[in-house]
């Protein structure tokens, strides 16, 4: 067993963790002090992808963050890929695990993607059953990530953050905030992101996350933003990181860049930009 | 209205299906681009995915063929856990019942050796064994020797050239002209691609099964050379043990 714990993940940024930046990592991390990793992808039995992990603990905390367990799925959680998670999870002893408010599996199809549910007291209790069970059988606190919305159910009666607000009570779980969906989101169904954060339980927060997203427009010519994690972060979400920084104090900070994943020194840069937004805080 | 996750999932994978209903826009008229947003997500996703898991099939085919032929696998055959490392299982079998893609009748065994490549790839490390264990066995009991295997080994039968193919569209050169059953091992992190002789190939599933070697050596024929497999086995780092 591994021990990437180091009691928790330090206020400082990360970066989701890529494997062709293993060697710049090693010899330079810059103000990286963390690396988050894709559960999923560690899910192997051995090879190369684990070897890094055993190299990189050595130096770094972790977080494991999820894709694919859908909490927020209407049948069970798959009794499987939660053994996995506490395979991984006690053999790199992870500073934190997280999960995505989302479900991605349906009669037993994995549909690859973080898919919407609505926010109801009939979900609530769904998830926070499920992230009960998650944290029983990991034996250790979850964080729950915000979702980029495009859409809106009709059955929906309760606020996301009320929403939220109410699984960390039930479930004692903390939360993941995710600065850039909540731009997506506020955007695309017209909202405000600081009455958002206002509205937000920041005293849950054990981690931030921050990336890029693409444009597009809905059919009505409306601003549709789509997260793709494949860009910078834009200045507006820089922007609502600072506001959001101000009220909750220092938080772990991740760049999360995962497709047209850029060189080592294109994330070092973003992460600069992490650290100054911290030192104001 | 009660959005169902079947109604959601039902949409997401056909599109020519409408989008479920009891979902808005800010504006509280019934969403129809934006649950194009998730339908993209989940077609484009898996169809990358899968191009990146075969792509030497991609080359083969060419890549407006592959996303046409990923766009029907996907719908048939979606991915079953959330590990996606190993999506694709389905493909060697659906290629070969898939009819556009009769003209090329090897596609399912390069299908097999890429994903053997990734089985291979993530599969556990394993200490390989001394090489000098099989020179301390008595010359009698050699017969009776098994040996076991790193799990990173996979043989695949072919009765096409499938190592040249392979290396052909992965490396350059020439496709030979005879079968070529294809071994793959992982010598340390990177797996290797060694084509076999038909010989190489029965005498060794033989030792792969449990076979004990004088029983696997009357698959290889008369004049079988056992040290030049012996010799790639223990170079490729592919055995882990030898039992008397």
């Amino acid at each position: 067993m591994l021990d990437a714990t180091r009691k928790s993940l330090p206020h400082t940024p990360g970066v989701g963790y890529k494997a062709q930046h293993f060697n710049d990592i090693m010899a330079d991390a810059g103000p990286v002090g963390w690396l988050e990793i894709h559960a999923e992808n560690y899910m192997g039995m051995g090879g190369r992808p684990l070897a890094q992990l055993r190299h990189l603990s050595e130096k770094f905390p972790f977080s494991v963050h999820g894709v694919g367990l859908s909490i927020g799925g209407e049948g069970r959680l798959d009794a499987d890929h939660l053994a996995r998670l506490k395979t991984l999870c006690d053999w790199l002893n992870p500073a934190s695990f997280s999960e995505h408010l989302a479900w991605s599996t349906h009669d037993s199809a994995f549909l690859n993607d973080l898919l919407p549910l609505p926010y109801t007291q009939a979900t609530v209790k769904r998830v926070a059953d499920h992230i009960d069970e998650v944290q029983s059988t990991l034996g250790r606190q979850m964080l729950l990530e915000n979702p980029s919305s495009y859409l809106a159910f009709a059955e929906s009666d309760m606020s996301e953050t009320d929403f939220l607000a109410e699984i960390a009570a039930r479930t004692g779980c903390g939360l993941l905030l995710d600065v850039n969906n909540v731009f997506v989101s506020a955007t695309n169904l017209g909202y405000s992101p600081q009455e958002y954060i206002d509205a937000y339980p920041l005293d849950h927060v054990g981690e931030i996350h921050l990336g890029g997203h693409d444009e597009d427009e809905d059919e009505t010519g409306a601003p549709l933003l789509i997260d793709s994690h494949g860009a910078h972060v834009v200045d507006p979400v820089w922007a609502l990181l600072g506001y959001t920084l101000a009220k909750s104090g220092p938080k772990p900070l991740l760049i999360e860049w995962d497709t047209d994943v850029p060189e080592w020194a294109v994330l070092v840069e973003e992460t600069k930009r992490a650290e100054t937004a911290l030192a104001l805080t | 209205m009660i959005t169902t996750q079947t109604q959601f999932r039902t949409a997401l994978l056909d599109p020519s299906s409408p989008p479920p209903d009891g979902l808005r826009n800010p504006d509280g008229v019934q969403a129809t681009k934006r649950f194009d947003v998730y339908r993209n997500n989940v077609a484009v996703s898996l169809t990358d995915a899968l191009e990146t898991a075969f792509p030497v099939v991609n080359k083969l085919v060419g890549t407006d063929f592959f996303r046409a032929m990923a766009g029907v696998y996907l719908r048939a055959h979606p991915p079953t856990s959330p590990v996606m490392m190993f999506y694709g299982s389905d493909m060697p079998d659906f290629l070969a019942a898939f009819a556009p893609a009769q003209s090329v009748p090897y596609l399912p065994d390069v299908a097999r050796l890429e994903l053997a490549l990734r089985h291979s790839y993530h599969a556990a490390d394993a200490t390989p064994m001394a090489p000098d264990a099989l020179g301390q066995i008595a010359p009698d009991t050699l017969p009776n020797v098994t040996f076991t295997f790193a799990p990173s080994v996979h043989l695949i039968a072919s009765k096409y050239p499938l190592h040249s193919i392979w290396w052909a569209n992965t490396h350059g050169g020439e496709v030979s002209k005879s079968a070529q059953p294809t071994l793959i091992t992982r010598p340390e992190f990177d797996p290797a691609v060694d084509a076999l002789t038909p010989q190489q190939a029965a005498v060794l599933a033989a030792l792969i099964a449990g076979d004990p070697l004088g029983a696997a050596l009357r698959h290889g024929g008369a004049d079988f050379d056992l040290g030049t497999l012996l010799g790639l086995l223990l170079s490729r780092n592919a055995l882990i043990s030898i039992q008397t």
